[in-house]
């Protein structure tokens, strides 16, 4: 029953990432506008139906799937690779460095991190890439914690002593003997960010603050449907329906992924 | 001991908050945007804008701005708005009370949906009840609130017209904004709980009441729960500031006079003093919190004071 149910997520997944990586070569058209067909309801004809300005709603549905898809691939690839390799030097290089690096961590969680988002996002003007920037800002942190906390445990390895010993450079240590030891709860971190950015970036695209119009986000459709919601329920609830299968599609890819990737598994295999 | 650990605690705390208050100073001064444009307007003399930069301290080095922030901060001068002129600790206390209530109404309305659930999936585990209470918690972390809000609106107040849209007509329009941003605090919870209480209906002592005969309903509620509840509290504590930042989405869905509309409406009008104090007051609020939790937790659980 649960590897149906996470099959049948992995397929919602997958069905999304084909949308939103071919969206471009489909012929969509997201922005034109019909004003002949205004808040007209779903229908076998009409799809999903018709926006306030007449433009059909899966058209932006799919261009909604590929802007929110591609700004968590950026952000995510972005704190991944500054998270990790902060986390790393500072567990590895320790003293001073080490200090500080704990210090900007707990400062970081100590703050509700959507919240510095928002701010951000809202301060710097809104628009696609100052959410990027803002997002980053704050979800590097959960990488940094995590791998810091795995590269003090995999740094008394016997083996990596052993690798020392021999005077093996640090970067190849680092690359070959530390990092791939560490990767595992990074991915698990890397698929329930994936998830937390999505819902981030329509948040600040709800409030106003990420993707503008006329382009399509998902946040900016349920901002936009809002107004109409008694008269056309389905302009907030397509993009709403959207967010959710995405997201609980992710969500039971991270729990598939936690349990095949369990790290007590891992260190037996090490033994 | 005790003591000593409270005492560093504290301090750590303190370091935070002027962390924080030095990171929201300086985003708000590199970021571009300049308060003086934002009163006058982009027609304003030159002239004039020189004697607005310079009354309002502007011209003055980073660091010079900075400490008179921080002796304003103490004094709990926050400035006055850009826009109103009104001052914002005024402002702030305004909306403190709006923002508290439905914070508090969603900390109850998560608790009282995550206990039974995470109970119940506990005491049947792996049975359909256990799924179905687990797969009602998984929706329950993968819906945003701005989708659960306008769901919730739709149904409830305006298919079936049982519950007011929006703010401003006494407690019953609290419901909708409790349930929509209690909702992912419910969910988490109540895995939370869930997995504490499979924990505890292990230990000897929930098998030497049962030997001891005595009935199941109390061995759950008075011995297996008040235990289970422990790292319960943790999460609460940790998890209240996810339910802040959620509140300023909640509060601009149902427009709720609270903090965070505030915040967006800043925001929009880019007056700056605001923004900065709310953010400072979230902040500082959710520190707090933590630091009370552990606090209480210590308090509740008489073997760490022992250690």
């Amino acid at each position: 029953m649960k590897t149906a149910f996470q099959s049948f997520a992995m397929l919602v997944f997958l069905i999304w990432v084909i949308l939103a990586t071919f969206a471009t070569l489909l012929p969509l058209n997201p922005d034109l506008v019909m004003l002949d067909k205004i808040l007209i309801k779903p229908g076998f004809a009409e799809w999903l139906g018709y926006d306030d300005l007449g433009r059909p709603i899966v058209d932006r549905l799919i261009m909604g799937a590929r802007t929110s898809l591609t700004v968590a691939l950026i952000v995510v690839t972005i704190s991944i690779l500054v998270g990790t390799s902060l986390g790393v030097l500072g567990a590895w290089l320790g003293g001073v460095f080490d200090k500080i690096m704990v210090m900007v961590i707990d400062l970081f969680i100590a703050f509700p991190g959507i919240l510095l988002a928002i701010a951000l996002a809202g301060l710097m003007g809104p628009g696609l890439m100052n959410a990027v920037f803002a997002l980053s800002l704050v979800s590097w942190v959960g990488f940094a914690r995590l791998a810091r906390v795995q590269t003090l445990t995999v740094k008394q390895c016997d083996h990596v002593l052993a690798a020392r010993a021999l005077g093996t450079p640090v970067k190849r240590i680092l690359i070959r003997h530390v990092l791939p030891l560490i990767m595992a709860p990074l991915i698990i971190e890397a698929t329930f960010a994936l998830a937390g950015v999505v819902i981030a970036e329509a948040g600040l695209s709800f409030l106003g603050l990420g993707v503008q119009p006329p382009a399509a986000s998902w946040g900016n459709m349920i901002r936009n449907g809002t107004t109409y919601l008694l008269i056309a329920p389905h302009v907030v609830l397509a993009p709403g329906f959207a967010i959710l299968s995405l997201i609980i599609s992710i969500n039971m890819l991270g729990d598939r992924l936690r349990d095949t990737l369990d790290i007590k598994e891992q260190g037996n295999m090490l033994k | 001991m005790f003591l000593s650990y409270l005492l560093q605690r504290i301090t750590n705390a303190i370091f935070i908050v002027f962390g924080i208050t030095t990171l929201v100073f300086l985003l708000i001064h590199i970021v571009p945007g300049d308060p003086v444009e934002v009163m006058l307007g982009e027609t304003a003399s030159i002239s004039d804008r020189k004697t607005l930069r310079e009354s309002m301290g502007l011209d003055l080095p980073l660091f010079q701005q900075w400490t008179h922030y921080i002796s304003g901060l103490i004094r709990f001068d926050l400035g006055n708005s850009l826009h109103s002129r009104q001052a914002v600790s005024e402002m702030l206390l305004d909306r403190i009370p709006a923002t508290l209530i439905l914070s508090i109404s969603s900390l109850l309305t998560a608790m009282l949906i995550a206990f039974p659930l995470g109970i119940l999936a506990a005491l049947y585990k792996d049975t359909w009840c256990d799924h179905s209470a687990m797969f009602v918690a998984m929706l329950g972390v993968s819906i945003p609130n701005f989708v659960m809000g306008p769901l919730l609106m739709l149904v409830l107040a305006l298919w079936l017209g049982w519950l007011p849209v929006n703010g401003s007509q006494g407690w019953p329009s609290l419901i909708l904004p409790s349930i929509t941003l209690g909702t992912a605090l419910a969910a988490i919870l109540s895995r939370m709980i869930r997995a504490s209480m499979l924990e505890v209906l292990q230990e000897d002592y929930i098998r030497a009441a049962r030997a001891r005969g005595l009935k199941p309903m109390r061995i759950y509620c008075l011995h297996a729960m008040s235990n289970a509840a422990l790292p319960v509290i943790t999460i609460l504590g940790m998890q209240f500031g996810a339910l802040l930042a959620g509140a300023v989405i909640t509060e601009t869905i149902f427009s709720w006079p609270g903090i965070g509309q505030l915040l967006i409406e800043s925001i929009e009008k880019r007056d700056y003093p605001i923004v900065q104090a709310c953010i400072l007051l979230i902040s500082v609020t959710y520190i707090l919190v933590n630091l009370l939790t552990d606090m209480l937790y210590t308090i509740i659980d008489p073997r760490l004071k022992l250690k």
